[in-house]
């Protein structure tokens, strides 16, 4: 539970964010700023949970990254490009589900080999396999609807993975889940970062969820969203939830909290 | 959306049309029938009973008659009522297709290009508020009395509504389904299919069903400005003979085709959108 500096001096960083600035509609007269000066790196494989309060710009970070949105200064690269719109290798989850009523589970999931026109036989034996590792066997040919709201997040993972994206970008994809639900789909995504070996940036406005996912914790600052502090989480994988009782556990999250505290941004 | 309240199963309404013949009361469907008889019956003594003058209020039993006579006949006689439902049916149907499939042409071009949408937004105003009815005796002039006057009529009464609906239906996709897909950098046409085409369809089929009911409402018009066949011209000449008992007859064909009209897209629109829940794909937006 180091706060560690900057790593983005580390030399396999696989996403590297440089001064990084957002701001909506005409800088200087009327827009807003909404990111400002971000500066940071992300390595290969490893997991990286963003927390920050409401309004901080987390999502518009993660929306920068994914290529859905232009950014103003600065400079952003990927794998040793620069961000140039939407990429391939690199899978969303959104808030919501976002499934199409109108497609069963396999045909969602199936979504991503269609759109980019893979083979879709093996895309399909993929799809099987991933709806098996959501633990969704059985559902592939119910509608969204006849699912339950942490399921349909569940198989907008397996959506997520389908083109086996090198970088999973989620965010706050468990913000509508209740809390049991939650602790579920965090076990169950630390188990697939795991087996995937993906690189993955998680938004969440939970600090517990932030801690118990990451490797790294980057915590932002109240809107101007500008990155205050990067946290080192050395806890050993795989996690299980008692973890959440460590004093170690307690020491980060409380780092966090009086971080919100201090920049007066409780939420 | 997912994880909303419509999502849910609603309890269904205890099912009032099962016909228990212990105790038919009970059927809704049972009590509108029995309603009509008394109705008919009603109309039927009333109108003997006050002696109302035929060409005023015709006793139901001339209604079928005249029906009955009307039905009875080959299929070529210009007196019998196939041939004249054969051409106002052929009206409605070519119009009801070229009128809402330029509309939904139109639509798909306002709203995917903003240059149409600036170019056409204040005409399609300016036209929507204009009953199309309106039009009607000019179109005959320009085409004449033949089915092409009649077919431009009720394309023009159809393609509005179709129109409008998909416009609205194409503005009020999810821009988080737009976003999933240019997440997998998906092209514009795909996106167009794989998203917004399938959100718009509720709308647009509550479009259709609006211009299946305006498209006989175009065909009789039409046909009352200037035709040589069909229902609406069989009115006018029944009319001039006081034979209210046919006119009577062919409003009952006209409602026929409404309703026969109506039934096919349900049936189109069920089979669709069988991905919706049953319940709100019940509610139609009526003309």
């Amino acid at each position: 539970m180091t706060a560690a500096p900057d790593p983005s001096a580390s030399s396999d960083a696989y996403i590297r964010i440089r001064n990084l600035s957002k701001t909506f509609g005409a800088p200087g007269q009327g827009g807003v700023l909404a990111l400002r000066d971000i500066d940071c790196s992300i390595a290969k494989g490893s997991f990286v949970s963003v927390v920050g309060p409401s309004g901080c710009g987390k999502s518009t970070l993660l929306r920068i990254v994914a290529g859905l949105l232009d950014y103003s200064e600065g400079s952003v690269v990927l794998d040793g490009q620069p961000i140039q719109g939407t990429r391939r290798d690199v899978g969303v989850v959104f808030q919501s589900s976002i499934l199409l009523p109108w497609r069963t589970i396999l045909e969602n999931v199936m979504l991503p080999a269609e759109v980019l026109g893979l083979d879709l036989r093996a895309a399909r034996e993929r799809a099987m396999q991933l709806i098996h590792m959501v633990k969704l066997d059985g559902f592939e040919n119910k509608l969204p609807r006849q699912l339950s709201g942490g399921m349909q997040q569940r198989a907008s993972i397996a959506r997520a993975l389908l083109h086996d994206p090198k970088i999973l970008l989620m965010d706050e994809p468990f913000g509508a889940l209740d809390a049991m639900t939650r602790e579920q789909m965090n076990l169950e995504l630390q188990r697939i970062w795991r087996e995937s070996g993906k690189t993955v940036m998680l938004i969440t406005h939970s600090i517990p969820e932030a801690i118990f996912l990451g490797d790294v914790v980057f915590v932002m600052t109240p809107r101007p969203g500008a990155l205050e502090r990067v946290i080192r989480v050395d806890l050993p994988r795989p996690r299980r939830m008692e973890v959440m009782a460590s004093p170690a556990f307690a020491g980060a999250a409380n780092e966090i909290r009086s971080l919100f505290n201090h920049t007066g941004s409780f939420d | 959306m997912a994880s909303k309240t419509s999502d849910i199963p609603l309890p269904s309404r205890a099912e009032p049309d099962a016909l228990d013949w212990r105790r038919p009361f009970h059927s809704m469907r049972f009590n509108s029938l029995l309603l009509l008889v008394f109705l008919l019956a009603l109309w039927e003594f009333g109108v003997r009973f006050f002696e109302v003058p035929k060409f005023l209020l015709p006793p139901v039993s001339d209604v079928l008659t005249a029906m009955y006579r009307g039905l009875n006949t080959s299929p070529f006689a210009k007196d019998g009522f196939w041939f004249h439902t054969y051409f106002t049916l052929a009206e409605i149907l070519i119009g009801f297709m070229l009128g809402s499939a330029i509309g939904l042409a139109l639509g798909v071009l306002i709203s995917e290009i903003d240059f149409v949408e600036i170019l056409l937004r204040p005409y399609v105003a300016a036209l929507q508020s204009l009953p199309k009815v309106a039009v009607a005796p000019i179109i005959v002039m320009w085409l004449g009395f033949g089915m092409s006057s009649k077919v431009a009529i009720v394309c023009l009464i159809t393609f509005f509504p179709v129109l409008v609906t998909s416009i609205a239906g194409f503005k009020a996709i999810d821009t988080d389904r737009i976003d999933l897909l240019r997440s997998l950098s998906a092209t514009r046409w795909q996106i167009f299919t794989k998203a917004k085409f399938p959100s718009a369809l509720p709308y647009i089929f509550a479009g259709l069903d609006m211009a299946a009911a305006f498209a006989v409402v175009g065909a009789v018009v039409g046909e009352f400005v200037g035709a040589q066949a069909g229902l609406g011209v069989m009115i006018l000449q029944m009319d001039a003979q006081m034979d209210t008992g046919g006119s009577f007859a062919v409003f009952i064909i006209l409602s026929l085709i409404g309703i026969a009209l109506t039934a096919l897209l349900r049936a189109v629109r069920r089979r669709v959108l069988s991905w919706m829940p049953a319940d709100p794909s019940q509610r139609t937006v009526s003309a």
